[in-house]
């Protein structure tokens, strides 16, 4: 439990670094660029929507620095991230919600695909040591990890969109038809994402094989594997019950390293496939000058990414019982 | 001449080391060619990469190896004129990240208490804060950053994970019986920490250098894709900018688009290659199979 307590704690500390560097970046560049972007909301939203907008990127305020931090974090944890540019005049907690579910749809199945798929390859190479899978894949993925996400993403488009016309080009769906829910409509989106999808997977599995293979070598070589073995217990049981298991534990904590990772190659995957989703919009939002709609993207994708760490942390603490009894 | 004899000792093993490990050697193969592109690109140069005066779109030749972009811009010329920019982010990003991790590393890890306490807390803060997106916004704000922008806020995100990995392994040093012997003679910290505690950490140091490379790499032309960094670079991100601007690939000039992203994957491989040859030597497990029997072999 304490070890709980101390991940929410740390979860906190960070969210609010998180918050108190988007509060800083726009004061600490020259020449407040805010500022030229405020000039074009003059005249068309209300005042009190100014005045947050204000607030939140320190123009013309004539509130102490302390006071506007206190106020922008109030105002964020309320939900009130202030105005679109982009999507004007719409709020941009509704503008971003629009894209959110695209995001956790594509993004959040291929990681969790990825890792499964990753761990359970991974596995099957260590314990195969010098077979095919072992040999072959660590050299391939190395090859593999230095190719940029989004260049994966280029070359899909060239080769399976434009050359052999297997799937759509762009987008999340056919935008002549009208979103609807009908399985003509489901597969739609279906047949747009197989692409964006297979870029994220093949970009991000390496990792997950490499790492799983490397844990599993130093597991597999562990007394109480020999013990199992001596036993006369089944290899399979030995593999996922004895050595798998216990691999797989740094690979979660890993987890909440390469998530990182993932997201950032999945913001550039978004953008050569102008999938509608978060990264595509935080692109756009940069684009368009649009700071409000951009900031606050940026503080959902570090808020998903801390939650998904903590999700791990939780799996961790019910895998492994060392992590509950000690601190 | 001491330190004169020990730069030569681990050159002589480097190179032993290289000639054993056919993924060190091909990956030290590819940095020595890019790092000879980026010093003498005039060697490699068949035309002037920024000319446009050649026939635009024009496909693969003998005079234009790898075609023309639609500017009629020779594209091997400008892959080769972009591995400079490209190769010296990746080693001065590598450089300054890694010397930022050392000393974060272990002036947590030597100091203890509060000092480790509190670097610890911000190694992991900033670890976990997404940093790709953090880069977005700051460059954003800064519009078409330059050459040293782009490498300050690479360097400035990108150092937590190799100080983290440092000072776990400086914490797994510090007690062992040389560095209280150093102590209880009454060396200096100075002498502690370079003498004594940097040498064991090398390899772990060298690993740490290839990936922020790598990550520098990938994350500069991920940026400068988007229109983030400075697009009148020569790079190949920039590249790869003005081809998905022109729509090379809808416009039948695949090469345009495709050949910089291999480029940057060959650089990549090349310190992927290294850095898993080295991880092969921290941790002897991980070597393949039969070369660890030849090694047996050998030894016998």
């Amino acid at each position: 439990m304490r070890f709980l307590v101390r991940r929410l704690g740390f979860l906190l500390v960070a969210l609010w670094a998180a918050l108190t560097v988007n509060f800083f970046i726009p004061r600490l560049m020259p020449g407040n660029p805010a500022e030229a972007m405020m000039a074009r909301f003059h005249g068309h939203i209300n005042p009190a929507s100014l005045n947050a907008l204000k607030v939140a990127f320190g123009v013309n305020t004539h509130e102490s620095l302390i006071h506007a931090y206190f106020s922008y974090i109030n105002n964020t944890a309320h939900g009130r991230l202030g105005i679109s540019l982009l999507d004007f005049p719409l709020p941009v907690s509704t503008v971003i919600m629009k894209a959110l579910p695209w995001s956790l749809g594509l993004v959040g199945i291929t990681t969790i695909l990825g890792f499964l798929l990753g761990t359970t390859i991974g596995a099957i190479a260590a314990w195969r040591r010098g077979g095919v899978l072992d040999s072959v894949l660590p050299p391939v993925f190395i090859v593999v990890s230095a190719f940029p996400y989004f260049w994966i993403g280029l070359l899909a488009v060239w080769l399976f969109a434009l050359t052999l016309g297997w799937f759509p080009l762009l987008g999340g769906y056919n935008e002549t038809t009208a979103p609807a829910l009908t399985w003509g409509f489901v597969g739609d989106i279906l047949d747009h994402s197989v692409l964006p999808a297979m870029t994220i997977l093949i970009t991000a599995i390496g990792g997950w094989i490499l790492t799983m293979r490397n844990n599993m070598i130093t597991v597999v070589a562990e007394d109480y594997v020999k013990m199992a073995r001596a036993k006369g217990l089944k290899p399979r049981r030995i593999l996922w019950q004895y050595a798998g298991r216990n691999a797989l534990l740094p690979n979660l904590t890993g987890f909440a390293m390469s998530l990182g990772f993932v997201i950032s190659g999945a913001i550039l995957v978004e953008y050569v496939f102008n999938y509608p989703g978060v990264g595509f919009m935080l692109l756009q939002a940069v684009e368009s000058e649009d700071y409000p709609l951009m900031q606050s993207l940026f503080l959902l994708i570090t808020v998903a990414v801390l939650v998904a760490i903590f999700l791990s942390d939780i799996a961790t603490a019910i895998l492994d019982p060392r992590t509950r009894s000690s601190g | 001449m001491k330190i004169l004899s020990m730069v030569g000792r681990t050159l002589v093993r480097a190179l032993r080391f290289l000639r054993r490990d056919k993924k060190a050697m091909v990956g030290a193969i590819i940095i020595f060619l890019l790092a000879l592109i980026s010093a003498f690109p005039s060697w490699f140069l068949p035309h002037d990469p920024a000319a446009e005066i050649y026939q635009p779109g024009a496909g693969v030749s003998w005079n234009h190896l790898l075609g023309t972009t639609s500017f009629g811009q020779d594209v091997f010329s400008q892959v080769i004129a972009g591995t400079r920019e490209s190769f010296l982010i990746a080693m001065i990003v590598g450089a300054l990240t890694t010397i930022v991790s050392v000393v974060i590393g272990l002036t947590a890890a030597y100091s203890g208490g509060l000092i480790d306490d509190g670097l610890s807390l911000l190694t992991d803060v900033v670890l976990v804060i997404p940093t790709f997106p953090l880069i977005i916004v700051i460059t954003a704000y800064v519009k078409n950053a330059s050459f040293w922008m782009l490498i300050f806020v690479l360097v400035f995100t990108g150092w937590s994970y190799g100080a983290r990995q440092l000072r776990v392994q400086a914490l797994s040093l510090r007690n062992r019986d040389y560095l209280l012997a150093a102590r209880a003679r009454g060396e200096s910290g100075f002498y502690i920490v370079f003498v004594e505690l940097l040498p064991p950490m090398t390899s772990l140091i060298v690993a740490n250098f290839l990936s922020s490379a790598l990550y520098a790499v990938l994350a500069a032309s991920g940026l400068q894709f988007v229109g983030l960094g400075n697009i009148n670079d020569q790079s190949w991100g920039t590249m790869l900018y003005w081809a998905q601007n022109n729509e090379a690939l809808a416009t039948g000039l695949p090469l345009w688009a495709l050949a910089p992203g291999v480029a940057i994957a060959i650089l990549g491989s090349g310190l992927a290659l290294l850095n898993y040859a080295f991880d092969e030597v921290a941790n002897p497990a991980l070597r393949p199979v039969r070369s660890r029997l030849k090694v047996k072999a050998t030894a016998a």
